[in-house]
C-alpha cells in the first residue's frame, strides 16, 4: 500500500511538532511515507465561503499530483494529519464522486493545467492508518516506555469524524482511546470529546471561541486527566496556547498540557524529545514519576459541569 | 410600549425575496431544506447558538420564507464554526453547514457584511493569499487580519506571538507552491464575474441576544 503525506499549511508553522512526531513514529513503525510533491492548500473551512468550485479544484489538484507521483495502478492513501485538511480533501473526493456535474467542471479545470484525476486517491487520517492498517498489536510491541501515570483525555474534535465517519463511530469514537490504552496510558471517560473547540473563532470573535475551549479544558480537568491528546493542529493550538488568556478572561487556571497523539506514541516508543517536538509545547508533558502517586480528585472536589451553564462566563 | 421592546418588527410580504429559497436550495443536495420539520435539533446541538442572533432552526425558516436581507445580514452564518454537528444530527438529512456556506458566499458577493467584522475579513484574506501563493501562512494571515480589523489586537497578542516564535512555531517566510501557473490556469476556468465586494456602507447588525456580548465589540 502506498502512503503519500499531505502536510497542510499549519504543519509548517503552529503544527510543526505534529509533523515532526508523526514522521518519527512512522520511521519507527517502518511505514513508507513520502511527501506529496508541490502540494497546495486544501481550502480549509474558509475557502468554501467564497467559491465552492475553486475549493474543490484546489483539492482536486492535490489528487491529480498524487496520481502523477504514484504511477502504478494502485490505490493511493493520502495521509492528511490536519483535521481541516482531512475533511476538505475528503469532502472534495465525496462531492466529485456523488455529483457528476461538479466532477465534469473540476475535470475541465484540471485539463486546463494539464492534470488529470481518476479518483483513485483515498484520503486517510494518521489515526486511521495507525489503528486499522498497522494494527494495535504492532504498535504495542514497539512500546519501550509504557505511558504509566498518564491520564489521557482523547480529543477528536469535529472534522475527523463529522460529517463523514470513515473509520469510527460518529457520536462516540474510540480509535484514539484504544490506541492510548495499547500504549499503557489510562484513558479517562470524557463524553465531550467530539465537541467543537471554537475553530478559528478563537482568533476572530474571541468571546465566543475561547468559551468553547475553556469548557473542554474545564471538563477534562474536573475528570482528573493530566494530558489531553489531540489530532488536529488548530485544536491543539486553541486548547494549549490560549490558556493564559482564558485565565485573564474567565479566571480559570487550567495548566493542562495538550499534546498531539503522535507525540504520546513517540514518548511510549522512547523516541528522543527533540525528534518529537516536545520542546515546542507551551506546557511540558506531566512528570510521570510524580504524577503516578498523585491521587484522583475526590468526588467532592469534582464539580460536574457538562454543558453551557456552569462553564466560565 | 416597554413590554413590546425586543419583539420582532412587523415584516411585510413585499420585503421577501421569493427567489432566495431556490437560490440556496440550488447547492448540491440543497433541496432538502424544503423538508425541514422545524424540530430544533440543530439549534439544540449547535455549540454556538447561544451567541447567534437567530438560531439555525430560525435561519432555515427564514430562508424558506425568503427573508433574504435578514438572513444575509445576520451573525448566525458567520459564527458557524463548521463543526458539522447539525448536519450529522438532522433527522431530515439537511446539510446545514453547507447552507451556512451558501449564505456566506451570497453575503460576500453582495457585500452585505460589516466592514470590520473579523470573520469575513479573515475569509477574504485567506482567499487572496491562497490565490497568489497556493498556500496559506498562519502568522501573516493573523497579522493582516488584526491590521484590517483592530490593530490594537496586535499588541494584545504580542506575548503569544513571541512565545510561538521562541518555540519555532511561527514561519515568517510565506510558503508557496512551485508551479503557480498551474494553479492560475485552474482558477481561470472557475473565475466568476465578481468574487467578493468590499463593503461600502456598514450594515447594522441586529444586537446580540440579552446576556451575550459575543462579537458585539466589533459591530
Amino acid at each position: 500500500m502506498k502512503y503519500l503525506y499531505y502536510p497542510g499549511c499549519s504543519a509548517r508553522s503552529t503544527g510543526k511538532p505534529y509533523e515532526e512526531s508523526m514522521l518519527s513514529v512512522a520511521e519507527v513503525l517502518e511505514i513508507p511515507i513520502e511527501e506529496l510533491e508541490d502540494w497546495n492548500c486544501c481550502g480549509a473551512t474558509t475557502y468554501m465561503a467564497i467559491n465552492e468550485l475553486k475549493a474543490f479544484a484546489l483539492c482536486a489538484r492535490n489528487f491529480a499530483l498524487a496520481e502523477r507521483q504514484v504511477e502504478a495502478e494502485e490505490e493511493i492513501n493520502l495521509v492528511a494529519p490536519c483535521a481541516a485538511c482531512y475533511l476538505g480533501l475528503n469532502k472534495a473526493q465525496h462531492y466529485l464522486g456523488e455529483f457528476p456535474e461538479i466532477r465534469a467542471k473540476i475535470c475541465e479545470g484540471l485539463h486546463a493545467a494539464g492534470l488529470e484525476s481518476t479518483g483513485r486517491v483515498r484520503v486517510r487520517h494518521p489515526l486511521d492508518v495507525l489503528v486499522n492498517d498497522i494494527g494495535l498489536e504492532k504498535i504495542a510491541s514497539a512500546v519501550t516506555k509504557p505511558l504509566e501515570g498518564f491520564r489521557v483525555a482523547c480529543y477528536y474534535g469535529c472534522q475527523i469524524i463529522r460529517p463523514y465517519a470513515e473509520f469510527d463511530d460518529q457520536h462516540r469514537p474510540t480509535t484514539m482511546d484504544r490506541l492510548m490504552e495499547s500504549l499503557g496510558a489510562e484513558v479517562i471517560d470524557w463524553p465531550i470529546k467530539t465537541r467543537c473547540c471554537g475553530g478559528s473563532l478563537t482568533g476572530t470573535v474571541q468571546e465566543c471561541g475561547l468559551r468553547l475551549s475553556a469548557m473542554l479544558l474545564n471538563e477534562a480537568k474536573n475528570r482528573g486527566c493530566n494530558v489531553i491528546a489531540t489530532a488536529c493542529p488548530l485544536c491543539q493550538f486553541n486548547l494549549e496556547c490560549y490558556q493564559s488568556q482564558m485565565k485573564r478572561q474567565f479566571g480559570y487556571e487550567f495548566k493542562m498540557p495538550v499534546a498531539f497523539f503522535t507525540q504520546l506514541i513517540g514518548v511510549a516508543f522512547g523516541i528522543p524529545k527533540r525528534k518529537l517536538g516536545l520542546q515546542r509545547l507551551f506546557l511540558p508533558l506531566p512528570d510521570v514519576s510524580k504524577v503516578a502517586v498523585c491521587p484522583l480528585p475526590s468526588p467532592s472536589e469534582t464539580k460536574a459541569s457538562v454543558g453551557g451553564s456552569n462553564v466560565p462566563s | 410600549m416597554e413590554q413590546w421592546e425586543g419583539w420582532p418588527k412587523i415584516k411585510f410580504e413585499s420585503d421577501l425575496d421569493l427567489k432566495f429559497p431556490e437560490q440556496i436550495a440550488s447547492i448540491p443536495g440543497g433541496d432538502k431544506i424544503f423538508t425541514c420539520i422545524q424540530c430544533g435539533t440543530c439549534s439544540g446541538i449547535c455549540p454556538l447558538s447561544p451567541c447567534m442572533d437567530y438560531t439555525p432552526r430560525q435561519l432555515i425558516a427564514m430562508i424558506r420564507a425568503g427573508s433574504k436581507a435578514d438572513v444575509l445580514s445576520s451573525r448566525t452564518t458567520w459564527l458557524c464554526a463548521s463543526c458539522y454537528r447539525c448536519t450529522v444530527e438532522c433527522p431530515k438529512g439537511i446539510k446545514l453547514t453547507d447552507i451556512m456556506y451558501a449564505c456566506k458566499r451570497m453575503a460576500i458577493t453582495e457585500g452585505v457584511y460589516p466592514k470590520h467584522f473579523p470573520i469575513p475579513v479573515l475569509t477574504n484574506e485567506f482567499f487572496n493569499t491562497v490565490k497568489v501563493t497556493g498556500r496559506s501562512n498562519e502568522s501573516w494571515l493573523i497579522v493582516r487580519l488584526f491590521l484590517k480589523t483592530n490593530p490594537l489586537q496586535l499588541f494584545k497578542h504580542a506575548n503569544l506571538g513571541l512565545r510561538l516564535w521562541l518555540r519555532g512555531r511561527m514561519s515568517p517566510i510565506p510558503d508557496s507552491v512551485k508551479r503557480k501557473g498551474e494553479l492560475r490556469n485552474i482558477f481561470k476556468v472557475f473565475d466568476v464575474e465578481k468574487e467578493y465586494v468590499k463593503t461600502k456602507r456598514k450594515r447594522k447588525f441586529k444586537p446580540a441576544p440579552k446576556g451575550c456580548d459575543c462579537g458585539s465589540g466589533y459591530l
